[in-house]
């Protein structure tokens, strides 16, 4: 590696301290917002961070007040579409009492979550959970923090705090009527010891908490300004772009580089176990540089597999010893000796499918002798910072993660293989450098949500009760493949999701499952274990209802009682209009699940076309997430949900010929667009109690089976395995 | 190198014939709003006009647009005034944001063409790709934007 001076590392850090702090959410009142981005600072961040320097002004990891009475708010999730930073800060700032125009809001440092062991918790953004695990803690920041200052001013005043109250920033002593702003005393307040922490508002008492609020991040995601991971640039930066082996696992044998011969701005070829990278000063040289390599792989037994032999794998598996996630009743006697009950039995598959987000993998890595600074689009910058130190050789007090907006993650984002990627190419460079995936690469190396397949047998009695059900499934372990845990057990959550945790009443009920893992790497993707068991039960439950010859909504209904379920189902019925006359040449259909703590039902109305064409013409979507802290983004998020399970519906399709992935771009891995987008209502109905529910994750699910349910009740045809796209309805 | 008009100023490059325009925009003229998101002119994440027209430019070099005027999501409009841009603050259309560049300079070319769309105008003529689903906002705010340029009076969202 170059010897990087002091006197440009010095130069570096002046510049980036220049561009002012991680802002990820900017922090104007909103009728100055007319013209967004006007006059503000580049909200971009990548801020030299330094474990040495906590700021003094804080009152707490969570909280900054500043003298102008502007607030800071650090989020310890990262914001990649869902709202989770406008929605924090909400939460923040409802005890706080601070005036919300006045909020700004910065990443939390994962380097000082290290360090302080955990201030932030988890600090990675999967399964939902930014605002439901996060309130409770970031409640009491806020009301921490307003009981400080309020305390700074009563000394202040040397009165009882019992004499203040405050509100919007301002602190008032009641009897005198004289106030203090929040700046006023923030320095102050940062200096007061609490006897006891207070205690946090109960539901009953919010004023912006579960108000529709504009997001943050809007006016900057308007005129260019807002920082992706990607837009990241250093100076003296390069560029790098990656080949991998195309069989997922396979190995580099060799690499011919003599067609780079005499190309310009070529500085090396970088090989690695299972890629190639290529630097250069421009990304378009490294790109097209990259595509003329002459690269041998060992790609072993996987390289001969087929995507036929995958589906006969996960079908065979379903043969296999189950291990048990469920087991109420007997149910292999009740299946056994049915009586009057007739057996009803199907089996269902599904396909590996891609999280495809707009942002492709990339990172920017500046390794210098004291320290590796990290730019990019994460959904864990813990792992971020244990994998750039573990490759590096930097011990993780010296590594610093910089995210800035992330363009969509939907799970992928939790695995920075392309930080790997950039560390062995800075390393060998010896250069700062970005390096970006295409989108090729990004197709083909994703970690594909998982391929599975699922059988149900039941009991049915002619009155229209199911009395047993035997599920079992066949799918890869999320965790084996992601290589954190063996799983000894044999059994895993998310393979189970939705099966397990069923909250139709049936009295005997067997849940399997048999984890399968094959050289196509899976791992968390939007739904997670959802996304597919949703589509195998809730089309199976109508399989169910049609074969008592019974209603779909009330066959449903007869076998709840949580009041939740049957009030979200309730909901979908009557806002679809259920017992109206559907239009001719249309289906209805609907399907109900609890995913992440959140019930979601969505009904959807088809018309299918001579050829077998389906589209979704109308879907109604509604949400019992207990608690929502600010119904504008969830009401995006259920939109979004929902159209993200319609091209998982109608396109989404990963296929694997000789081991490798056959996708390589949205031509052949399309996602919906405007001309797909149905009519889309939703409808929240938060019911309270003492949980939160996640969002992001449970609107996806619903979406695959309420279609092909209606696809049932226009065609009388069963769509058992997805994509549409690749299924025949004329020859069903 | 080569000379190319971008937001009204002529900017001289020096990158190979064959350099689309997106990584010219993005890397040597640090103009990150137009973003990668295919580079095979699929997606739109990278939609930029050229005279005026809607134009992906991870799809076309940058050497042959010598003598064209481009605009990018950074020259659309002075503060972000353009009538699209304040239906999208109006709509609070974005998600994670990353296709927003693309689509708010699609809609605004397809606006100045069709300044009064009907919703099947608006699917037939908005193929940008957004994965988070802002389909059901875009087209809102779509419909907003057009009042706006006709001056009729907005109803808030």
């Amino acid at each position: 590696m170059n010897a990087i001076t002091p006197t440009r590392r010095q130069a570096v850090q002046a510049l980036l301290t220049a561009t002012g702090g991680l802002a990820i959410g900017v922090v104007l009142p909103r009728d100055a917002l007319a013209a967004p981005g006007a006059g503000q600072p580049a909200p971009m961040g990548p801020r030299i961070e330094s474990a040495e320097t906590h700021p003094a002004d804080e009152l707490n990891a969570f909280v900054v007040v500043h003298p102008d009475s502007t607030v800071t708010i650090r989020i310890p999730h990262n914001e990649l579409g869902q709202g989770t930073s406008t929605a924090l800060a909400m939460l923040v700032a409802e005890e706080l009492h601070c005036d919300w125009t006045k909020v700004k809001t910065e990443y939390a440092s994962a380097t000082r979550n290290a360090l302080e062991k955990g201030v932030y918790h988890s600090m990675t953004t999967v399964g939902s959970q930014g605002v439901r695990t996060s309130v409770e803690f970031l409640q009491q920041a806020g009301a921490s923090g307003r009981a400080r200052l309020v305390e700074a001013a009563a000394r202040r005043w040397k009165c009882d705090v019992s004499e203040c109250k405050c509100d919007d920033g301002v602190i008032q002593h009641m009897p005198t009527g004289r106030k203090l702003t929040y700046g006023a005393v923030c320095a102050d307040a940062v200096n007061v010891k609490l006897d006891q922490e207070p205690k946090i508002k109960s539901p009953d008492q919010y004023r912006l908490v579960g108000k529709s609020t504009p997001r943050l991040d809007t006016p900057a995601k308007l005129d260019g300004s807002a920082k992706f991971g990607i837009d990241a640039q250093i100076p003296g930066m390069v560029y790098a772009a990656v080949i991998q082996c195309p069989v997922p696992g396979g190995k580099l044998k060799s690499v011919d580089e003599s067609a780079l011969a005499g190309r310009p701005g070529i500085l090396k070829v970088v090989k690695m176990e299972g890629a190639v990278a290529v630097a250069a000063d421009k990304f378009w040289r490294a790109k097209t540089a990259a595509d003329l390599l002459k690269i041998e792989w060992d790609t072993g037994a996987a390289g001969k597999l087929q995507q036929a032999d995958l589906d006969k794998l996960y079908i065979d598996g379903l043969g296999a010893k189950m291990v048990s996630a469920r087991n109420d009743g007997d149910t292999s006697s009740a299946l056994a000796n049915p009586g009057a009950a007739r057996i009803v039995e199907a089996v269902y598959e599904a396909p590996y499918q891609a999280h495809a987000p707009m942002e492709p993998l990339n990172a920017t890595v500046h390794i210098q002798p004291d320290r590796v600074d990290v730019w990019t689009s994460t959904q864990s910058p813990p792992t971020v910072l244990q994998w750039a130190a573990q490759a590096s050789g930097m011990s993780p007090d010296k590594v610093f993660v910089h995210v800035n907006f992330i363009g969509g993650g939907f799970g992928r984002k939790s695995t920075p293989d392309d930080v790997l990627h950039a560390v062995a190419v800075a390393k060998a460079v010896g250069k700062p450098v970005k390096l970006v995936w295409t989108r090729e690469q990004d197709m083909q190396h994703d970690r594909f949500r998982p391929q599975a397949a699922c059988s149900f047998r039941a009991a049915l009695t002619p009155e229209g009760r199911v009395t047993a059900l035997e599920i079992k499934t066949c799918v890869p372990s999320l965790m084996r493949s992601l290589g954190r845990d063996p799983v000894a057990s044999g059994m895993e959550g998310p393979a189970v999701e939705c099966l397990a945790q069923t909250a139709y009443r049936i009295p005997n009920l067997s849940v399997g499952a048999n984890l399968l893992n094959t050289h196509v790497p899976v791992s968390y993707c939007r739904g997670v274990g959802s996304s597919q068991n949703g589509f195998f039960i809730e089309s199976f439950i109508d399989e169910l209802a049609h074969a008592a010859g019974q209603d779909p909504y009330r066959f449903r209904r007869a076998h709840l009682d949580r009041a939740d379920w049957i009030a979200v189902l309730d909901t979908l019925a009557a806002k679809i209009g259920w017992d109206k006359p559907v239009e001719a040449g249309r289906g209805r259909g609907l399907a109900l699940m609890e995913c992440y703590g959140t019930v979601t039902g969505q009904a959807a109305e088809v018309t299918v076309d001579a050829k077998g064409k389906v589209r979704v013409e109308k879907m109604v979507v509604v949400m019992d997430p207990y608690h929502v802290a600010n119904p504008n983004t969830v009401h995006q998020q259920m939109e979004g949900g929902a159209l993200f399970g319609l091209t998982q519906t109608l396109f989404g399709q990963i296929t694997v010929k000789d081991g490798a992935v056959q996708q390589t771009n949205f031509h052949n891995y399309r996602p919906v667009r405007m001309a797909e987008t149905p009519v889309i209502e939703t409808y929240l109905i938060p019911s309270g109690g003492p949980k939160w529910g996640g969002i992001g994750e449970p609107g996806v699910g619903p979406t695959p089976p309420a279609i092909c349910n209606a696809v049932f009740a226009a065609t009388g045809k069963r769509v058992r395995r997805l994509p549409l796209a690749s299924v025949d309805l004329t020859k069903i | 190198m080569f000379t190319l008009s971008v937001n009204g100023k002529f900017r001289q490059v020096d990158a190979d014939a064959d350099t689309p325009l997106l990584w010219v925009l993005r890397d040597e003229l640090g103009l990150t709003g137009t973003k990668y998101g295919c580079g095979i002119a699929q997606c739109g994440a990278c939609t930029v006009h050229v005279d005026g027209v809607a134009t992906r430019s991870c799809s076309i070099p940058a050497a042959t647009l010598t003598g064209k005027s481009i605009t990018t999501i950074e020259g659309l409009a002075k503060a972000a005034h353009h009538p699209v841009q304040q239906a999208w603050l109006a709509e609070d259309v974005p998600q994670c944001g990353y296709c927003q560049s693309g689509q708010i300079m699609a809609a605004a070319a397809f606006l100045a063409k069709n300044p009064a769309p009907t919703d099947a105008d608006i699917d037939k003529g908005l193929t940008n790709i957004c994965r988070c689903g802002t389909y059901p906002r875009i087209k809102k705010a779509i419909h907003r934007a057009a009042a706006l340029m006709a001056g009729k009076p907005q109803t808030k969202a």
